[in-house]
């Protein structure tokens, strides 16, 4: 598993990525009531907005942490957005991304470096 | 060193309670407020509408008014002088919400006043404290004596709130919605007032600094939930309750805002001491011709927040806003977002479908009438 300091998580199998958010992140939201993903098909480049988490306290965006196309999302959290909460690192992964250079994800954090960040 | 207009924030008298429960602190109106605790904030709101939650208001500043000749009645007179309310008529023991408007008929807050037999006892926003303190005292002063009073102030609020103050020893069987009277709880003596900002029952308490901790102690002893200022805006907007500085300011009037209730008969044209506070003209105008814009309740269709600034459009199309949201929030209890904003009284019947533009797409709610909640007060 990999981590980016938007604190998201990776990880990959064969050519697909996929992309959740920390259980910190979770919890710095706050309880998650609203959670927008984007469409199977979409193609991303890094950086661009593509899902958007809405806590009772506010907005926030998840960027792309690298470039792909979207090849699967999980409705469970956008159905339960509290899934969120619950299971960060599990049940509530938020899509699931095809990428060409998997050598990109060289360049994120091991879990160790991630708490040495959030630290 | 310090430097001027970087002065830390103040902290109540309960902030060490908040950090040994776990709070989120944050800044708000020059203080360091509890935000959420570990529990969460959509409990910490079900426990106000289920249980009994308390929360720390000590941030709002808290006034008291004396007449320097004639007693209470020549106080409230000296008030009305500022306010479109009527306070001449406040029985002893009772509190009503007031409006402190300008020339232009726009609301420099809202605050609660008291009738404690011998003076006024007035709670202001925190982040108007010190306006409003100057502006009472500029116009005031020659009438009346001024105290801005260091007082702690606990709100104790939900369907378990009268039985929680009465495990602590207080005796609130005679006390209504909108009352107020000197209790002891936990064995401290406090003046309390049943009233609060969640549409629930419950009570907001008044405490020298000293006695707050143990008091509050008391209550959570007895089965209160702390809840942060998270879970109070999201209780008072599902309760249809403004805030100050967000869905009402210096420039909506009270009829704009939807609070006509605070523009008391008797100050109205035929009433007994008509006009005669900032403002009256456009006042007593919008309430005879209409305002041009309509405070309502928004309900989005679908899950996505309309949040504070939210551009609001008469139709899918629509090239110009029609108004904005205000203050937007998702209901715990609504079961879903929730929102307030100004619309033109055109497009501000219940039910009329009107869009939001969030993150550059239109959707759809339809306006509804306010509370979202029904309030449950004791009345």
């Amino acid at each position: 598993m990999k981590f980016t300091e938007d604190h998201e998580w990776l990880v990959l199998d064969g050519d697909v990525v996929t992309v959740g958010i920390t259980d910190h992140a979770a919890e710095q939201l706050g309880d998650v009531v609203f959670v927008e993903l984007p469409e199977v098909g979409d193609e991303f480049a890094e950086s661009a907005e593509i899902a958007t988490i809405e806590s009772v306290k506010a907005a926030s965006e998840i960027n792309a942490p690298v470039t792909g196309e979207i090849v699967a999302i999980n409705a469970a959290i956008v159905e339960n957005p509290a899934l969120v909460n619950q299971d960060p690192l599990g049940e509530a992964w938020f899509f699931k991304m095809k990428i060409e250079d998997t050598s990109a994800l060289d360049a994120f954090m091991s879990e160790d470096e991630y708490k040495a960040f959030i630290a | 060193m310090s430097h001027d207009g970087d002065e830390s924030p103040k902290r109540t008298p309960l902030h060490a309670l908040h950090e040994g429960l776990g709070a989120r602190m944050v800044p708000f109106a020059g203080w360091e407020m509890p935000v959420q605790y570990p529990t969460g904030i959509l409990k910490e709101h079900a426990a106000a509408r289920e249980g009994a939650a308390l929360f720390d208001v000590s941030h709002m500043g808290q006034v008291t008014l004396r007449a320097r000749e004639g007693g209470v009645e020549a106080a409230a007179l000296a008030l009305e002088s500022l306010t479109p309310a009527a306070l001449a008529k406040l029985a002893p023991g009772r509190q009503r919400y007031c409006l402190l408007t300008n020339e232009a008929g726009g609301i420099l807050d809202d605050l609660m006043v008291a009738n404690r037999g011998d003076h006024l006892h007035l709670v202001v926003n925190a982040a108007n404290a010190d306006a409003d303190f100057a502006h009472l005292a500029e116009q005031l002063s020659g009438a009346c004596e001024l105290e801005r009073l260091d007082r702690a102030l606990i709100a104790l609020q939900g369907p378990e709130a009268a039985r929680i103050v009465t495990a602590c020893g207080a005796d609130v069987s005679a006390m209504k919605f909108m009352d107020v009277a000197e209790i002891e709880v936990a064995g401290r003596p406090a003046v309390a007032s049943r009233s609060g900002y969640t549409g629930e029952d419950g009570f907001e308490i008044s405490l020298v600094p000293a006695d707050a901790p143990g008091v509050a102690e008391a209550l959570l002893a007895a089965g209160a939930t702390p809840a942060g200022l998270g879970a109070r805006d999201s209780l008072r907007l599902e309760a249809g309750l403004p805030l100050h500085g967000s869905d009402i300011d210096e420039t909506t009037s009270p009829v704009e805002a939807a609070l006509t209730f605070a523009v008391a008969k008797a100050r109205r044209p035929d009433g007994a001491r008509p006009g005669g506070f900032p403002g009256a003209e456009r006042i007593l105008d919008e309430l005879e011709m209409g305002p041009k814009r309509l405070r309502v309740g928004l309900k989005p269709e679908g899950r996505a927040p309309f949040r504070a600034h939210v551009p609001l459009f008469e139709s899918e199309a629509a090239a110009e806003p029609a108004g904005e949201v205000t203050s937007g929030a998702f209901g715990a209890t609504a079961g879903g977002p929730v929102a307030m904003g100004y619309l033109p009284p055109a497009f501000a019947a219940p039910g009329r479908e009107v869009w939001g533009e969030v993150r550059g797409k239109r959707l759809s709610a339809t306006v509804q009438p306010l509370p979202f909640v029904p309030h449950r007060h004791h009345r």
